[in-house]
């Protein structure tokens, strides 16, 4: 039986409370960490691992898998209960989040997490890393994809865009990159900080397929990726608008909230939201 | 044990064409190499493996960043990746790819580094590698490589293409460097090679410092001083094993290396004496200065990176 559009947006959206919610368990345990990033990209990892990519949880390693580059690797609070979710380990592991020899920290450590296929954390080494990925699927004759997801503010990183013109001298349609568009860096808006518009005219001249989303827009989400590659030949860029903190409304759209405590009180008023019927459209 | 006689003139050979000649070998082996330059196409001389395999060779441009970013995705595959470009480039640059992307992760990545050292002698200090050691001594999971002459370096991308695991192979530029010239001897990831038998001190040397080393313990040896010489290929992991023989037996150590003095082969080898055998030793290499311009030879000389250098440090630690 396949699954009806209806359910399958209703079943990624409990998903994605899930996730939103495991963000916020993740860092009560950790005490304090990055709220806003996480929130913001739940539901692009959420379509990826819940509709798009294909892994298998009981070989985390399996050689034809899809990829997937957390390049903004600040946001291991949203992958480690993503993968939680995805069956690799226990949900109750996420609890261990930053712990004394704890598999999840804030940076994601491929050696320690199953499911994970790169190690990440400091910005604008993600997008290389996936080129030769998708690069190597190609020598191989492998059909897997691979998905990078970069944060806006880490497009500052001038090693990303080496990335970006290699990607499109091998004609890696077989690489999705996604720009977490939620405005913000650490200290400020990215526009204040150092402006990176026109983004979306920067990645064609670097001779991406382009489209802009509402990125957390689960439907949108889903057609998007349903689609790519665009171009066939050519690098898929989804340039994902979204909310920094979306999910929280104290957390939302504010810069103060890229890193914060979340203690007893922060966790409960956010799975009360997170639980709450209809908060999200 | 090698033959003792080093010749006065050396025939000359280029560490890259070892290397070259031993990745054409690899490769057509293994379907599984890559070769991956940044704009150092036949620099690197991987352009004797690119003529037979050209799909499975890629120039990513002037960009080491993304070169070892990329290596580091291909390895992670299953491909085995050997990427190559300028010493300078591939750790000062993109340091931090090379730590995080490919010594954090672990992955089967040969790092293959040309014009280590002073090789590119008029090109100033942003074109010297005399820190590049350092740098990665103290990144853990990886394996660094100093290849004395041409076959050496042959050897070395042989026996690396067995050893899985981020490797640093670093070698000289574009003017031929003379062969050892004695003969066969075993080259051995992770164990020194004893070049020459001594009794009153040891030698240990890397790189273009192993001849001259040897040239410095026959001209000892006229004066009855033998001088046990050790090439010291591999800088990590140490032959702590060797080092530590060789300091009970010959009493006095003598480092060579054209690095700086601070961080490399010396302090490797300090590092161990001082917690197992604290016998006296003193260092050749740069003193902790941005080399100048000149020739190479000439900048040998400066710097007493030749037998009268090597001559003078071991007057030196006699004298200790």
């Amino acid at each position: 039986m396949s699954e009806s559009r209806e359910e399958l947006l209703a079943r990624l959206l409990d998903r994605a409370t899930a996730v939103r919610a495991g963000v916020m368990v993740a860092l009560n345990a950790a005490g304090s960490g990055h709220v806003g990033g996480s929130m913001s990209i739940a539901d692009v990892l959420t379509v990826l691992y819940f509709h798009t990519m294909r892994y298998d949880p009981k070989n985390p390693r399996w050689p034809d898998r899809d990829r997937l580059v957390l390049s903004k690797g600040h946001a291991n609070a949203a992958l480690t209960p993503v993968l939680a979710e995805a069956g690799f380990y226990d949900k109750e592991l996420v609890k261990t989040f930053n712990k004394l020899n704890s598999p999840f920290g804030m940076h994601p450590d491929m050696r320690k997490i199953p499911g994970c296929d790169m190690s990440t954390g400091a910005l604008g080494h993600g997008l290389a890393v996936g080129v030769g990925m998708a690069l190597g699927a190609r020598l191989q004759n492998k059909g897997f994809r691979t998905y990078v997801i970069m944060g806006d503010g880490e497009l500052n990183e001038g090693s990303i865009w080496e990335s970006a013109m290699a990607a499109a001298r091998f004609g890696l349609d077989n690489l999705v990159g996604i720009v977490d568009r939620n405005r913000f860096c650490l200290g400020s808006a990215t526009e204040d900080t150092m402006p990176i518009e026109p983004l979306a005219d920067k990645w064609r001249a670097f001779g991406w397929a382009v489209r802009e989303i509402d990125g957390n827009d689960l439907a949108q989400v889903v057609d998007t990726f349903d689609a790519a590659p665009f171009v066939e030949g050519k690098p898929t860029l989804i340039l994902a608008h979204t909310v920094k903190g979306k999910g929280f409304s104290r957390a939302e759209d504010r810069c103060d909230w890229h890193y914060q405590t979340v203690n007893e009180e922060v966790l409960e008023a956010a799975l009360a939201e997170l639980q709450a019927p209809g908060q999200r459209s | 044990m090698a033959a003792t006689q080093t010749p006065t003139s050396q025939p000359t050979k280029s560490t890259r064409d070892g290397f070259g000649e031993a990745l054409l070998e690899i490769g057509r082996a293994n379907p599984n190499v890559v070769a991956l330059t940044a704009d150092t196409f036949t620099l690197s001389r991987i352009d004797m493996f690119a003529k037979e395999h050209p799909e499975r060779t890629f120039d990513v441009g002037i960009a080491e960043q993304n070169l070892l970013g990329i290596a580091a995705g291909l390895a992670s595959t299953g491909l085995e990746p050997y990427v190559t470009s300028y010493a300078p480039f591939l750790t000062a640059r993109s340091l931090e790819q090379l730590r995080n992307d490919i010594c954090y992760t672990g992955f089967n990545v040969k790092v293959c580094a040309v014009c280590g050292g002073i090789a590119i002698s008029v090109g100033g200090s942003t074109h010297h590698a005399i820190d590049d050691l350092a740098f990665l001594r103290a990144i853990p999971n990886i394996t660094v490589l100093v290849p004395a002459d041409a076959v050496e370096s042959y050897k070395l991308t042989k026996a690396m293409a067995q050893h899985p695991g981020p490797t640093y192979l670093r070698m000289g530029g574009r003017a031929p460097e003379p062969l050892l010239g004695i003969g066969d001897y075993p080259v051995e990831i992770g164990k020194a090679s004893q070049l020459r038998e001594g009794k009153d001190l040891t030698i240990i040397a890397c790189g273009s410092l192993v001849l001259p080393s040897l040239r410095a313990a026959e001209a000892l040896a006229g004066e009855g001083i033998e001088a046990r010489v050790l090439s010291m290929h591999t800088i990590k992991p140490l032959d702590r094993d060797a080092i530590v023989k060789a300091a009970k037996e010959t009493k006095r150590i003598v480092t060579a290396e054209e690095h700086n003095v601070h961080g490399g082969l010396g302090g490797a080898v300090a590092e161990v004496l001082a917690e197992t055998v604290p016998v006296p030793m003193r260092m050749l290499g740069i003193k902790d200065v941005f080399a100048t311009i000149g020739g190479l030879q000439e900048l040998y000389d400066l710097y007493h990176l030749n037998t009268q250098g090597v001559l003078e440090t071991v007057k030196a630690v006699l004298e200790a």
